[in-house]
């Protein structure tokens, strides 16, 4: 199911190494997204690469959680929503009408823009997407969810207090929770819309060396507000303004050679 | 914008003069309501307590007052509401969950909402004749406990549809959209999240029908459940009565006693209704504590 290619053992310092082609989890092809009639996406196209960090940026509003939640098929939820375009996953198309969106999810995880733990106890939540695949040992449920909540960061806070309710948890714990539940399916993407701005610099750098860590085996696509982190932490990234993307590429040459005015006056804070 | 001193006292002067008079109109409308409350009570309490015995309980209806009971009236009601709630609780909350999960966006869906809360208006009476149509006369139930508990099921299907909804609504969005991006399926979400969530408002919207269906005689005698019953109901198509016909009845009898008999059965109807919404406060209680953890 996952295909690991060589090229991905050499380059482990966030630099796209160039001796190989660069294989794409994730295609997007002149995607259009609307909420009922107003247009939130305008003719995205880009690909996402395996193992790598992606970090999309913009000004509020720009559509950034609009995409990557159609990444997922998440946005089906929403009454009223509609896609045209393409998004190639391993080359399927999610939006063909053959494919299952709950697969889709199961292999695409998701932590969003504001924490959402169920109201039930911490070990409940982690154990909820493993129990919903048929996961029902004890002993193999205590393991994984021991190490997601350890791949996390937070195992170390909630270990005396798995059976307590995960509403009881800080902002950036019940963050940090949703975090562990995602990775307890273990999904082959992971789709992180801000996942740190509710957390404190400390927590912050925690997330950030977990998605470093985590580079080895996902792909992940970020959404975040903070230009240092996207610096810190992405190999590519993705500038939206308006539901269009303006540009894309390699984080390093975004950050200090944007080919756009706006890119730069955006990254240096020049805005608006 | 600014107001000389003598203005703005004369203004807060009479906003505290028209606060007085809402104050006072709103504490007279309370108190006509607990008053006529007060009165009815009061007025069952002085007449029925006397009645009020194990004897009076557990005794047969019967021609002389002092030796007549409500135990076929006390047991049919209890037998009615179970069986009506065991008919229209999960017919209700599967229609809700059909009509706020499944078609919610769907242009039937309003237009069904719309009609169930007219239903929910419909005068009790109307149901009763429905149930002697359908269920009396083409189903060829006669005037059974049956009969009698499908039709209070028509009756509390509308509110628990409309309850059940409501409780649901307030599910928030985000507690689905993070069940399904762990791969859960439609029903798994709304089994898992939705319900556990929505049940305490499900349950209460629930027993609050219920409780409001055992008071309800006018459908039951439209379908012709009869006044006297000297037995218990031995099946679902046995003939039965309820407490209200039977106070209905023993109010319409000449005889001081029937009447003396009519408040001691209005003050036992009471305590079940007491005891059911009790049952409403401690099942959300116990809930919201299990949610805390
Ligand atoms: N559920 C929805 N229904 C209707 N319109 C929506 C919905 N969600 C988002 N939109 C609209 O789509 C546009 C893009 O919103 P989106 O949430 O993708 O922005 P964003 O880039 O994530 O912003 P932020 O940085 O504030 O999170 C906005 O104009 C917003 O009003
Ligand atoms: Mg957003």
């Amino acid at each position: 199911m996952r295909s690991r290619s060589s090229f991905a053992i050499v380059t482990n310092n966030g630099c796209v190494s160039n001796m190989t082609e660069p294989i794409p989890a994730l295609e997007v092809h002149d995607l259009d997204a609307w909420y009922g009639h107003t247009q939130a996406l305008r003719k995205i196209s880009l690909a996402i690469v395996e193992q790598r960090i992606t970090a999309i940026i913009g000004p509020s509003g720009c559509g950034k959680s609009t995409f990557i939640r159609c990444l997922n098929r998440i946005n089906d939820l929403i009454g009223g929503f509609r896609v045209a375009g393409r998004v190639l996953f391993q080359g399927q198309d999610l939006y063909a009408p053959d494919v299952d969106p709950i697969e889709i999810r199961l292999r695409i995880g998701m932590v969003f823009q504001k924490p959402n733990p169920f109201p039930k106890s911490i070990y409940d939540n982690v154990a909820y997407g493993p129990r919903l695949c048929g996961l029902k040992d004890p002993v193999r449920l205590d393991l994984l969810v021991e190490e997601s909540l350890k791949k996390a960061a937070l195992w170390d806070e909630v270990k005396d207090k798995l059976r307590r309710s995960a509403l009881a948890l800080s902002g950036g714990q019940q963050q940090r929770l949703c975090i562990a539940r995602a990775l307890a399916v273990e999904p082959e993407v992971l789709l992180l819309d801000e996942p740190c701005s509710a957390l404190d610099p400390i927590a912050t750098a925690r997330i950030e060396d977990l998605l470093l860590d985590l580079k080895k085996n996902y792909t992940m696509v970020i959404v975040t507000h903070n230009m240092q982190q996207a610096a810190r932490v992405s190999d590519s990234t993705a500038f939206f303004m308006l539901g269009q993307l303006v540009e894309f590429g390699p984080t390093s040459r975004i950050f200090t050679n944007p080919l756009e005015k706006v890119t730069e006056d955006y990254i240096t804070g020049r805005f608006g | 914008m600014k107001l000389a001193a003598a203005d703005l006292r004369h203004m807060l002067r009479l906003r505290r003069g028209t606060e007085f008079v809402f104050k006072f109109v709103a504490v007279a409308a309370l108190l006509i309501a607990l008053g006529s409350l007060a009165t009815l009570l009061i007025d069952a309490f002085l007449d029925g307590a006397g009645r009020l015995s194990w004897q009076f309980l557990t005794s047969f209806p019967s021609r002389r007052p002092e030796e007549a009971g409500i135990l076929s009236s006390l047991v049919g009601t209890v037998y009615l509401i179970l069986l009506t709630a065991l008919v229209a609780f999960p017919v209700g909350v599967g229609a809700a969950i059909y009509l706020e999960e499944y078609a919610a966006s769907r242009w039937y869906s309003r237009l069904i909402e719309v009609n169930i809360a007219n239903l929910a208006g419909v005068p009790s009476i109307i149901y009763g004749l429905l149930g002697l149509e359908l269920f009396v006369r083409a189903l060829g139930l006669e005037r059974s406990l049956l009969a009698g508990a499908l039709t209070m099921a028509l009756l509390v299907l509308p509110i628990i549809i409309i309850s059940s909804r409501e409780a649901m609504r307030t599910v928030p969005p985000s507690i689905r959209e993070a069940s399904c991006a762990l791969g859960a399926s439609r029903w798994q979400t709304i089994w898992h999240q939705v319900l556990p969530l929505a049940l305490p408002g499900i349950l209460t919207g629930s027993i609050l029908a219920f409780s409001r269906a055992i008071g309800e005689a006018a459908p039951l005698i439209t379908i012709g459940a009869l006044t006297y019953i000297a037995f218990l109901p031995d099946g679902l198509l046995a003939p039965f009565t309820a407490l209200p016909i039977q106070i209905f009845n023993w109010v319409s009898r000449p005889q001081k006693g029937f009447h003396a008999n009519a408040a001691g059965a209005i003050l036992v109807l009471l305590v079940v209704l007491l005891l059911m919404n009790a049952l409403a406060v401690f099942l959300r209680h116990r809930h919201q504590q299990r949610l805390r953890l």
